[in-house]
């Protein structure tokens, strides 16, 4: 579920750094006000602890292959919303620079997605609710399950929500919506089966982890106000984010000037599905060089970028030219290395 | 289960490139998190049919990977295992974008497929970007940079005390792991339940130490605040290597250079 940078505009990747760094700051302060220092290093081992369980795979039933957790609600249920954002952030952020999952672009949208979600809508609003101040085992269960379920949902909705509104990929809507939605609800089960087991057995083992957390994560009114806040903000953040990509989807005039060989920003409909499932009108299409022809109204003010073989050619030997200077760049600096590890000591 | 440890000795293996003598190794740690932020910017600036006008990007990650003395080969490796995401999403383009929009002679190539060119090296050079952030900085200084920068000291202790653990708790689990796998011979992949009671008796573990490592705090003086020690020193190296590359992004942004030279040797 970790976005890459490659697929992320910077309209949408920025606003979802501000949504993102705001609910950081907002937890920093609310974690400062709650001045219990236990919660430093618990929160830095069960950081480390999510990143090690995900790291043992596990099989998935009658399907051959394997899996691993998010671990999201787990965190939350522990450590109580705020403490188990700040964490998700962490685990993210080491993710994206160690092992290249999701980039540094797209860190605000991951983070958002995984942590926002799992913490700040389904865990208040869903797991409190059917687990209660006294959670039993069965309650932990549904809890967990219906929790995790609907975190995972829209947090793939999130990914689904920000590849299309940063326009780089040409997927369509609806279909990446019906390729995420499914697969996180058998993810989801699985995942909230697991994080019921494990919430489970810290309750026979350890109960008193679990009290501690319910007492110190928020309970009910004084809590729901602040969200509230929260939440508007983000989605006020959000919002504009979301203009901000209406204004940059509109073709500006710096982009289409920049590009050379720039195309249209087509609106992916069913419409093209159906036509590149169709394949053969492909064939009509690639004898019209002026391919606007298929979508006149997309792109009303953009230049019709002609097919000319001399900008082309320009463009190849240009990047030809170009590389061929990096990798003189590269040999030049090789050998001055080379030459400097000589003298050295 | 093998590819714990594996993923382990990976994780640490990026920190140690960061330990090499060389001269960009040596640089202050906020210049090259701010160099690298504002690469990745303009790299996801580009419109989605570039790819010319990205080729003069890829002189950062080549200049820093030979300068900082890493290994090109180990660095790639990583972003192969990390491209299928990029991929699967991208392949997507040429299929549904069949317009055509340059000549090679013969061949004409689809705007499909210079948008998924453009998405392959964009995730190269943002990916490699990252990695490289990483082994020429290590990352506590990273974080230490971080700190200075104002962001949260909530996070910046929180990153430093994931980092500090994972490596004790992973090999924890590869432990458990392993011990599990020698006790089940035949089995294909560890059922849901087994690894349910793992993860369990892991986080228990987990939590004990949490308790121990905050006892060991306390006793050195713990008052719920953690000093991050450390001076860094922004010289004027750092000012150069910053300015220098942020002007050759800003450059390489605003003309389209390989356009620029192949137009001037076409007749």
């Amino acid at each position: 579920m970790h976005m890459a940078d490659a697929l992320v505009s910077p309209a949408v990747g920025g606003a979802m750094w501000a949504v993102t760094g705001g609910l950081i700051a907002c937890s920093a302060r609310k974690l400062n006000a709650e001045l219990d220092d236990r919660r430093v290093p618990l929160m830095g081992v069960l950081g480390a602890f999510i990143f090690a369980a995900q790291m043992v795979n596990f099989a998935i039933p009658m399907t051959g292959s394997s899996g691993h957790i998010g671990g999201g609600m787990i965190l939350s249920i522990l450590l109580g919303p705020w403490a188990a954002f700040v964490t998700i952030a962490s685990v993210v952020t080491v993710q994206a620079l160690f092992f290249a999952d999701g980039g540094l672009l797209a860190l605000g949208c991951n983070i958002f997605n995984m942590g926002f979600f799992p913490c700040f809508v389904a865990y208040p609003l869903i797991y409190r609710k059917i687990a209660g101040d006294r959670p039993t085992p069965t309650r932990i269960l549904a809890g967990s399950v219906a929790s995790v379920v609907v975190g995972l949902q829209l947090g793939a909705f999130g990914v689904v929500l920000e590849t299309a509104g940063s326009g780089v990929s040409e997927l369509p809507f609806t279909a990446f919506v019906l390729l995420m939605q499914p697969i996180h609800l058998a993810i989801g089960l699985a995942e909230g089966l697991i994080t019921s087991a494990v919430v489970n057995s810290v309750r026979k083992a350890r109960p008193e982890v679990l009290e501690a957390a319910l007492a110190a994560g928020p309970a009910g009114a004084s809590f729901s106000i602040r969200r509230l806040v929260v939440g508007l903000g983000a989605a006020t953040i959000l919002t504009a984010g979301v203009l901000s990509w209406f204004a940059s989807a509109a073709p500006d005039g710096l982009e289409w000037s920049m590009a050379r060989t720039a195309g249209a920003e087509e609106l992916a409909t069913p419409h093209n599905a159906i036509h590149a499932a169709a394949g053969h009108v492909q064939a009509l299409t690639a004898f019209l060089p002026d391919y606007d022809f298929r979508n006149p109204q997309t792109k009303a003010d953009g230049p019709a970028p002609a097919v000319n073989a001399a900008t082309s050619a320009a463009g190849l030997i240009g990047a030809a030219m170009t590389l061929g200077l990096v990798a003189a760049l590269g040999l030049a600096l090789k050998t001055r290395r080379a030459g400097s590890d000589v003298a050295g000591p | 289960m093998p590819n714990i440890e594996s993923a382990l000795l990976d994780l640490g293996g990026l920190d140690v490139l960061a330990r090499r003598p060389t001269p960009i190794q040596r640089l202050d740690p906020r210049a090259k998190v701010l160099v690298a932020l504002a690469f990745i910017v303009t790299v996801v600036s580009f419109g989605k049919y570039e790819v010319a006008g990205l080729l003069p990007l890829v002189a950062y990650p080549v200049a820093l990977v030979i300068v900082g003395d890493l290994p090109a080969g180990y660095l790639l490796g990583k972003l192969l295992v990390a491209s299928p995401f990029a991929l699967l999403i991208g392949m997507f383009n040429p299929l549904l974008d069949q317009s055509i929009l340059m000549e090679v002679g013969p061949a004409r190539v689809s705007g499909g497929w210079i948008s998924f060119a453009s998405i392959m090296l964009r995730f190269g050079l943002t990916v490699s970007a990252a990695l490289i952030l990483i082994a020429t900085t290590g990352f506590y200084p990273v974080c230490l940079a971080l700190r200075r920068l104002h962001v949260p000291r909530v996070l910046t202790v929180q990153f430093m005390l994931l980092y500090r653990y994972v490596f004790v708790l992973g090999e924890e689990a590869a432990r458990m792991a392993r011990a599990w796998s020698l006790r089940a011979v035949n089995a294909r992949g560890m059922p849901p339940s087994v690894f349910g009671s793992l993860v369990g008796q892991l986080l228990l573990r987990a939590l004990d130490r949490a308790q121990r490592l905050h006892m060991a705090m306390l006793a050195r003086g713990f008052d719920g605040e953690i000093r991050q020690a450390g001076a860094l020193r922004f010289t004027g190296a750092d000012a150069v290597f910053a300015l220098g590359w942020t002007a050759f992004f800003i450059v390489a942004r605003c003309y389209n250079l390989p356009h620029l030279m192949g137009g001037a040797v076409m007749p």
